[in-house]
This record gives structure tokens, sequence and C-alpha cells, in this order.
């Protein structure tokens, strides 16, 4: 094995795959949309009711949760459409180049990493546009942790997509793994009192939420972004370093079982 | 002594999954460097299952196949960078242009390191994309869409693109299928020049019987089975005999006298009045000369490989209908008149000599 070459053609892979998403403009349309009506309608009405009694903007609390979500759920999906080029595009073309089965995987997630990135900036406008404030630190600190929550994204979809037959049946089953984690992931509403009631229902939500994957990646984002702010009322629930060692140990887990789930399924059909 | 093969293929199977039949049933064959080797059978003979194990993207059920000295369990790896394939279904991306395709397929061998556009290519790549748009005939056109071309002109990018790695054997499943004459002439005097240039070992599979004469062997599949082996002479010949159909303004008078000479022939087809007698080139001077009765037409009929490949799939198909049903005497019965059936479909391609 060759690092040069492997380097080489998952920046080669990757690359294709944002080229393919700039020039596909319904697709660029279609991303920025979702995202935006969340912001104004759950920010603007769901949102103050929520935020009754608590000392941080709900609108940025709700556009930081989007945010994050947004090109977490991307990144997955993205990775997710290997599953329809599998039989008649592209994609066995790359698989049957002497590369390692790593860097094929690795360098799709690459670029649908780049996609989301290339949508975050667009979300990351329109939060300036409606008055979501900050200073220039807090912003560059956004561009490093968009960029792990977008891989952390395609290592989730990474490990759903071994699991699937077909894309039609990963888009049936997606909003059933995405839709959750919405509200349990704490993307707009604070699941910091979840278990506050103590009863069975509610130690079960604190549960889900706590397994739920986009949590972390959701809160290390707020995390950074109010940095040092005193844990300002749920707006945040751990630590930067502790949602970095999650993600960084699930993801990899999701990464390597995806790859070899993935490699077998597509040889031993 | 002959070189080692390049391609080494022993009781390969494939089962797929939930499948009640192998896809590929015991299958055993060796392919010569730079041999020109043709895989032919019916839709679902397992063609495209046995290109796909031997290209490493399918594993194999059982058996062991070694290419260019590696072996497809141990090193995959290995029999990538040996091989180069153009698929059965598309495989280019429509969305990019012809000279991202070639340039990201470069880029995936370890040819070129990557640079995110043409311009910051090195000379090298430029110049060798250049030789290859003129082989494809696009000139210019290779910074446009694949999208915008024809089927015929992405057909030869995708071959032209598979061998951009100069691979020991370059794999074409089906590379004509719906590609219109000249294009289809076209793609093949390219094959066979890069083939005498490169000394690339070919492995085809078609359904135009007419580009398997070229091969140096072909290798016939039914239902996972090889039924048949060899040169394309020697399956024809093993097959179907060459013969004279003979025709006479008295056709009884005709019969009389072979019989009496003790020439075999049979009836061309059931209550024709024309017969047939069996006969190679050299044979056909010296019968012409010992009759005597006044013939009105003769024809010399030589099958080709399209009629030898017919007869061979269906008496295949054949058996296994008797099988499945049980057929002892009967089948035979029926397996003879399809023989006929298939001489009969001789005609249509004989020879006027
Ligand atoms: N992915 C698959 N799963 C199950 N059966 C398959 C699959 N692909 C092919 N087959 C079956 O295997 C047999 C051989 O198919 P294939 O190799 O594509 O034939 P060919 O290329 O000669 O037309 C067929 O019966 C086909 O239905
Ligand atoms: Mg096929």
């Amino acid at each position: 094995m060759n690092l040069s070459h492997e380097l080489n053609a998952m920046a080669a892979i990757a690359y294709r795959d944002l080229m393919k998403f700039l020039r596909d403009r319904s697709r660029i349309v279609g991303t920025l949309v979702f995202p935006a009506v969340f912001i104004l309608i759950l920010g603007g009405t769901f949102g103050a009711a929520a935020a009754e009694g608590r000392a941080f903007d709900m609108w940025t609390f709700v556009f930081l949760g989007v945010f994050a979500q947004s090109m977490w759920q991307s990144s997955a999906m993205g990775i997710i459409s290997l599953l329809e080029d599998r039989e008649n595009d592209f994609s066995q073309a790359i698989f049957v180049a002497p590369l390692s089965r790593y860097t094929i995987l690795g360098g799709k997630i690459l670029g649908e990493s780049l996609v989301s990135l290339a949508q975050g900036v667009v979300i990351f406008a329109f939060g300036l546009l409606i008055g979501i404030r900050m200073d220039v630190s807090q912003a560059l600190w956004l561009i490093p942790v968009s960029i792990l929550v977008c891989l952390y994204g395609g290592a989730f979809g990474l490990l759903l997509m071994a699991n699937m037959k077909s894309q039609r049946g990963a888009q049936q089953i997606f909003p059933f793994l995405l839709l959750p984690q919405f509200f349990l992931g704490g993307v707009i509403s604070p699941v910091d009192k979840l278990a506050e009631e103590g009863d069975v229902i509610s130690l079960s939500l604190d549960f889900l939420s706590r397994i739920s994957p986009l949590r972390y990646a959701v809160d290390l984002l707020r995390g950074v972004f109010f940095g040092g702010v005193e844990p300002s009322q749920g707006a945040v629930l751990a630590s930067p370093a502790f949602n970095l060692a999650v993600m960084a140990v699930v993801g990899g887990i999701f990464m390597a079982i995806g790859t070899a789930m993935f490699v077998r399924q597509e040889r031993t059909r | 002594m002959s070189p080692p093969p390049i391609i080494r293929v022993d009781h390969l199977v494939k089962r797929y999954r939930k499948a009640d039949r192998d896809a590929v049933a015991d299958v055993s064959f060796d392919v010569a460097p730079g041999e020109f080797f043709s895989l032919l059978g019916p839709n679902g003979a397992g063609k495209t299952t046995t290109i796909s194990i031997l290209t490493t993207t399918l594993a194999p059920t059982g058996g062991t196949v070694t290419i260019d000295g590696h072996d497809l369990g141990t090193d995959a790896a290995g029999v990538r960078s040996s091989v180069g394939i153009t698929f059965q279904t598309p495989s280019l991306d429509k969305n990019l242009s012809a000279e991202e395709n070639v340039r990201l397929h470069a880029i995936l061998y370890g040819l070129y390191p990557w640079r995110p556009s043409y311009t910051l290519m090195p000379g090298a790549y430029k110049k060798r994309l250049a030789d290859l748009a003129d082989v494809v005939g696009l000139g210019g056109d290779i910074f446009k869409p694949v999208r915008t071309f024809s089927g015929g002109m992405r057909r030869k990018l995708e071959v032209v693109r598979s061998l951009i790695h100069h691979p020991r054997v370059l794999f074409l499943d089906e590379p004509t299928t719906g590609l219109d004459p000249a294009s289809r002439r076209d793609l093949w005097t390219y094959l066979l020049e890069m083939r005498q240039t490169a000394d690339t070992t070919l492995f085809l599979t078609t359904h135009y019987l007419a580009e398997a004469e070229d091969a140096g062997r072909i290798c016939v599949l039914s239902r996972g089975k090889i039924i048949a082996l060899g040169t394309p002479t020697d399956v024809t010949a093993s097959l179907l005999e060459r013969y004279v159909l003979l025709g006479a303004a008295d056709p009884a008078a005709l019969r009389a006298e072979l019989s009496a000479k003790g020439i075999a022939y049979t009836d061309d087809a059931p209550g024709s009045a024309n017969v047939r007698v069996a006969a190679d080139e050299g044979d056909v001077q010296p019968l012409l000369k010992s009759i005597d009765t006044p013939l009105t037409s003769v024809r010399t009929v030589l099958p080709t490989l399209e009629d030898a490949y017919l007869a061979l799939v269906e008496r295949d198909e054949l058996g296994a209908r008797e099988e499945a049903a049980g057929l002892g005497e009967a089948g035979i019965v029926l397996g003879d008149a399809l023989g006929e059936g298939a001489l009969v479909d001789a005609e249509s391609r004989e020879v006027i000599q």
C-alpha cells in the first residue's frame, strides 16, 4: 500500500462528490430550504415558549442546533447515496481500483462532509441575516467544529448504509432514526431537564437522549460557541472535551464497523 | 514451453444468497497471456457473475482464481492492479466531463497525483489525455459533460478509460450492446489495434457471435456450466457438419442414385425435395463428379459459429427441461429433432461456392 497514492485517491473521490453537488442546483436549493424553515418557525414560536425563564437567547440556541443538525444529517444522507449508485453508476468503477476500502469510504465521507460544509456556510450566512450575534472568535471556532460534526455524521451514515439493502429502504428508515433525534438530541429544545420528573417515561426519554448520536455533535458546537459561559441553564450539557471524546470513539467505531460490513455485503451478494 | 496462464480458474462456484441454484457451477479454464478469450452464453448464463468474481467485486462461493500470479482470495489488491474492466452497465459519472472521468480514474490507479483542475495536472497527463481524446475521436469535446455524449462515444470512453493504467488483462462485459454497427466496428478496430500494440489479454463476453469469431478461444456457458470450450473453428466443427445441398429436377432419381452409390444423404427438411450430403471442402468436387442425375442447384453450407452456438444452447436447455420433467426417451427423440432444427437454421447463412 502506497500512502501517497491512497491520499491522492481519497482527495479525488471527495472532490468528485463536491463537484457533483455544486453542479446540482435543485439539490442546493432543496438542502437549504428545510433548515431555514426550521430556524424561522421553531426559533420564533416554539422556542420562545421553551425559553421562558432561561438566560440565553432561544434564537441562537435553535440556530446552533439546526446548524449542527443540518450538516450532520446531510453528511449521513450523502453517504446513503452510495447505495443508489452501487449498481448503475460510478461506484463499481471505484471499487475495482487497487485501493484500500477504507480509502474509498473515507474519501466518500470526506466528500459528503465538504458538501455539508458548503451547506453550512449558507446556513451560517442565513443566521447572520436573521440577527444571530457572535464575535469573530466564535465564528472562527465554528469552522473546525463543523468539520468534526460532518465527519461524525458521515460515519453514522456509513454504519446505517452498511445495514441497508436499497436507497429506498434507507429513505424509509431514515425519518424514524432522525426525527426522534431532533428532540432527543436537543436540536430545538433543551434536553437538560428530561429526567427531572423522575418517572419511568422521563427517565427513558433521558436515556434515549443520551444514546442519540446527534446529541453530542449539537452539544459540542454549542459548548464551543458559548465557550466559557457558565453552564447557561441547559444551553450546554457537557464540556466540549467530553463531547469530543464521545464523538471520536463512537465515530471511529461506526466507521470501522460500517466499512467492514459494507465491504462484506458488497462482495457476498 | 508455453508461458504459464495469466488467468487460472479452478472449480469456481458461485451461489447468490437465497438463490436455489448455482449461478456459476464448477467452472474451470485457463487463459494464456495475450490471448483473446471470449465467454459466450444466453442471458443469465453466469457471464457477468464470473467477471465480477474475477475482478474482485464479488466473493466466490468456492474454487480458486489466480490472475497474473495474484491469488484472488489472498491478494485482491494485486488482482485489482492487474485488471481493467468495462462493465456491462454504464459506469461513467454523467455529472462530470469526459476529462474529469478519465482524470479521476487515473488518480485512483495511482498514475498521477490529485490536482483540483485540469490546468494543474502534470504535462505527462495532458499529453496522455490528448492521445486518448484522439483515439476516441473526441478532440476538444473531452471537456464536455459526459451527459452530452452519444451511447457509442460513452462506451468508447469507458473502454479507453479502463486501459489507461495498462492492465495486463482487460475484461469487457458486453461492450458493444446497444451500439449501432458503425460504432461497434469502430470500437473493435481500436480494441484489436490496442491488443496488438500493448499485448493485453482480452476477456470478452458478447451476444454478437461475429465478435467472438475473432477470439482465439471461446467458452460457452449455459446455466453456469461450460458446455463448449475451444477455438471457434473447433467448436463449430465439433458440433455441426459442413454439407452440400443438392437439388434436382427429378428428386426421386437423385435419391435413387445416391442410395445406389452408397452416398449417405438426408432430406433438407421434412417433405423437401432437396437433399443434404455431408462434405468437407475437399469432398465437394469428387461428390459432384460422381453424380449423373442432372442437378438444378448446388450449395455448400458452412455452419457459422452462431449456428453452432445456437445448437449448443438449445441442446443444453432442452437437456435441462428434460431433467426437470424426468422424461427419458421422449427427450432423446426431441433432442434429435432439435439437432436438425439447428441445421435448418444454418441455411440462412449458407455460403455459395
Ligand atoms: N445479485 C444477484 N442476486 C441473485 N441472483 C443473481 C444476482 N445477479 C445475478 N443473479 C443470477 O445469477 C445468474 C447469472 O447471472 P449473470 O451472471 O448476470 O448472467 P449473464 O451475465 O450471463 O447474463 C442469473 O440466473 C441471475 O438471475
Ligand atoms: Mg451479463
